[in-house]
């Protein structure tokens, strides 16, 4: 279940963009953070975290906490709460500790 | 690249910041002011441009538009979506935004980063499902966005009752309100209340006025909750309290709000703990200028006080940023700012009051032993207590010996907890025992952030100046 939805007046009830939750199409309304779209998603936890793998989700929605890192567009560590949504935005949930593309770290 | 010359930097484009950067550039001051979000507002007047006349957040918010538009119309340089990640003492700015990393040197800053919600560390406060009343707030204010299911508001503050208000209007009520106000706080509130009466009449009306909205649409109250507790497996299923419990979706937790204190900490300006609203607050002087001569203080980010208040002392700083580089002289600075000191006084009026009133339990700042103090590093309350018993002397030492305070929110949110429980254990006071000193980066960045960085000198300055203290 979603733990947020749009307010029902007309006035909130403008363009959305749509972004990619964990490879699903979330239509979320402009202005909104990466870390709202995951809360619209309704996934229960945007990562799980690097110390004993617990699920967390979005605590202080302002920059401060570090508990909506996530993956976005292919850059993890990323605060969530901090980046503005934009259309076709991929967010994936991230997975304890963030690692280096060795691969890439290589070339 | 080349390090561009400015006369004066505001950081953060809350009320202070919008204030000082706007009135700075009128005084002649070649200014830019850096945020990190992608309009101005800060936390208190978030997404204010884009709000409706009938906006279900109230007059108080859409006060933030005329200075908005204020701060749009000014000759001060606005870089939206931009962070600080180091301040060297000479005034150097390393920024960084989707557009690269570059440096600035000013001659004067200003700090104006607003305040955080005071943590509030109860069982089960990293659980999905709880988060702070403010995060509920800013949902509503960024995006539109209200809770659904039931919503359990807990805590104290004047922030509470707006934040039942604002979803009441917003369609979208609270189910239940948990205050932790003490009976102790009321009395000793209440001995408080003739000397704001008079001088704080409309805020206090104000505040008299959300608490009867919520009453009136008939929202439960349950007073002087002790024990407040978040319960589920992978996410939150009830609060609990006082022995009772109720099933919720989403709590939201509020305790007050403390200065952000990340910068002027990191640049270890003196600090002194403030035993009235209990959170550090950077020494400054009545124009939020610092010891050191290149940073001053302004709003929230110097001791709370509130939008209205930030906004006057944000025009201090401007005024004295003004004069200290000589674009008027200190006459003309005090006759401006008299009106300014007037406002800023009348505006603080309230605050012993609401800071009696609402001051935390003593629970909320030494939690009991079971619970996460620092959420990044997942440290519990007794091991920082057994880190002091084992001899770590303050907060800097219990990194070493626990990880607290290390994990990506760099101690925003277990500083002051992780200051209180070794106070308790050691049985000195918070002032003694001191604070975290947090260090550049201020925000984590990229090593390919790092890397487009071509000022060397500068890059070289931030890492091991940085390393290099306590």
């Amino acid at each position: 279940m979603s733990l947020f939805r749009k307010v029902s007046e007309p006035a909130a009830a403008k363009a959305g963009v749509i972004v990619t939750v964990e490879g699903r199409d979330v239509p979320v309304p402009e202005g909104a953070s990466a870390a709202a779209a995951v809360l619209l998603a309704g996934s229960d936890a945007i990562r799980e975290t690097g110390v004993s793998g617990a699920p967390r989700a979005p605590y202080c929605m302002m920059g401060v906490c570090f508990d909506c890192l996530a993956e976005i567009d292919g850059i993890p560590n990323r605060q969530s709460c901090m980046v503005t949504v934009a259309p076709g935005m991929v967010i994936r949930r991230q997975h304890g500790k963030r690692t280096v593309d060795t691969a890439v770290a290589a070339e | 690249m080349t390090t561009e010359k400015i006369d004066f930097a505001v950081i953060g484009a809350g009320p202070a910041g919008m204030a000082a950067a706007t009135l700075a550039a009128e005084l002649g001051l070649d200014t830019v002011l850096i945020d990190e979000q992608d309009a101005p507002g800060g936390q208190i007047y978030r997404g204010v441009e884009r709000a409706q006349d009938n906006s279900p957040l109230g007059a108080d918010y859409l006060a933030g538009k005329p200075l908005a538009a204020a701060l749009r119309a000014s000759g001060a340089t606005y870089l939206p979506a931009t962070t600080v990640w180091h301040i060297d003492p000479d005034g150097t700015l390393s920024l960084i935004s989707a557009a690269g990393a570059r440096t600035l040197r000013a001659r004067r800053i200003l700090i104006a980063t607003g305040a955080i919600e005071r943590p509030v560390p109860i069982p089960g406060w990293t659980l999905p499902g709880v988060m702070t009343a403010g995060a509920a707030q800013i949902m509503l204010k960024s995006a539109g966005l209200v809770p659904t299911g039931r919503v359990v508001l807990a805590g104290q503050g004047p922030l509470i009752w707006l934040v039942a208000a604002q979803l009441i209007r917003a369609g979208a009520p609270p189910a239940l309100i948990l205050e932790t106000t003490s009976l102790g706080n009321y009395h000793f509130a209440a001995h408080r209340l003739p000397a704001v009466l008079w001088p704080s009449r409309r805020a206090l009306a104000k505040g008299i006025g959300f608490i009867g909205e919520v009453k009136r649409a008939g929202i439960p109250i349950i007073h002087r909750v002790t024990g407040l507790a978040a319960r589920g497996r992978d996410h939150l299923e009830t609060a609990v309290w006082n022995g009772c419990e109720t099933q919720a979706d989403l709590l939201l937790l509020h305790e007050g709000v403390i200065p952000n204190t990340q910068i002027s900490l990191a640049l270890q300006l003196e600090h002194r703990w403030d035993v009235g609203q209990l959170c550090w607050r950077p020494v400054a002087d009545e124009w939020g200028a610092t010891a050191l001569s290149t940073i001053s203080v302004a709003g929230d980010g110097g001791g709370i006080a509130g939008a209205e208040a930030a906004a006057l002392s944000g025009r201090l700083a401007a005024l004295d940023a003004a004069s200290f580089l000589d674009k008027i002289d200190p006459a003309e600075r005090d006759r401006r700012a008299r009106p300014v000191h007037r406002a800023l006084k009348r505006e603080q009026a309230i605050r012993p009051f609401l800071d009696a009133l609402y001051r935390p339990a003593p629970a909320v700042l030494v939690p009991a032993d079971e619970v996460i103090a620092c959420r990044c590093e997942e440290v519990a309350v007794v091991q920082i207590r057994r880190a002091a018993r084992l001899g770590a002397q303050g907060p800097n030492q219990a990194k070493a010996f626990t990880r607290c305070g290390m994990g990506p929110c760099q101690g925003r949110i277990c500083g002051s907890i992780v200051s209180a429980v070794m106070a308790d254990t050691l049985g000195r006071p918070i002032a003694a025992v001191g604070t975290y000193r947090p260090r550049a980066p201020y925000k984590p960045i990229t090593l390919g952030a790092l890397a487009g960085f071509e000022h060397p000198e500068g890059l070289s300055e931030a890492l091991t100046g940085a390393v290099g203290g306590a």
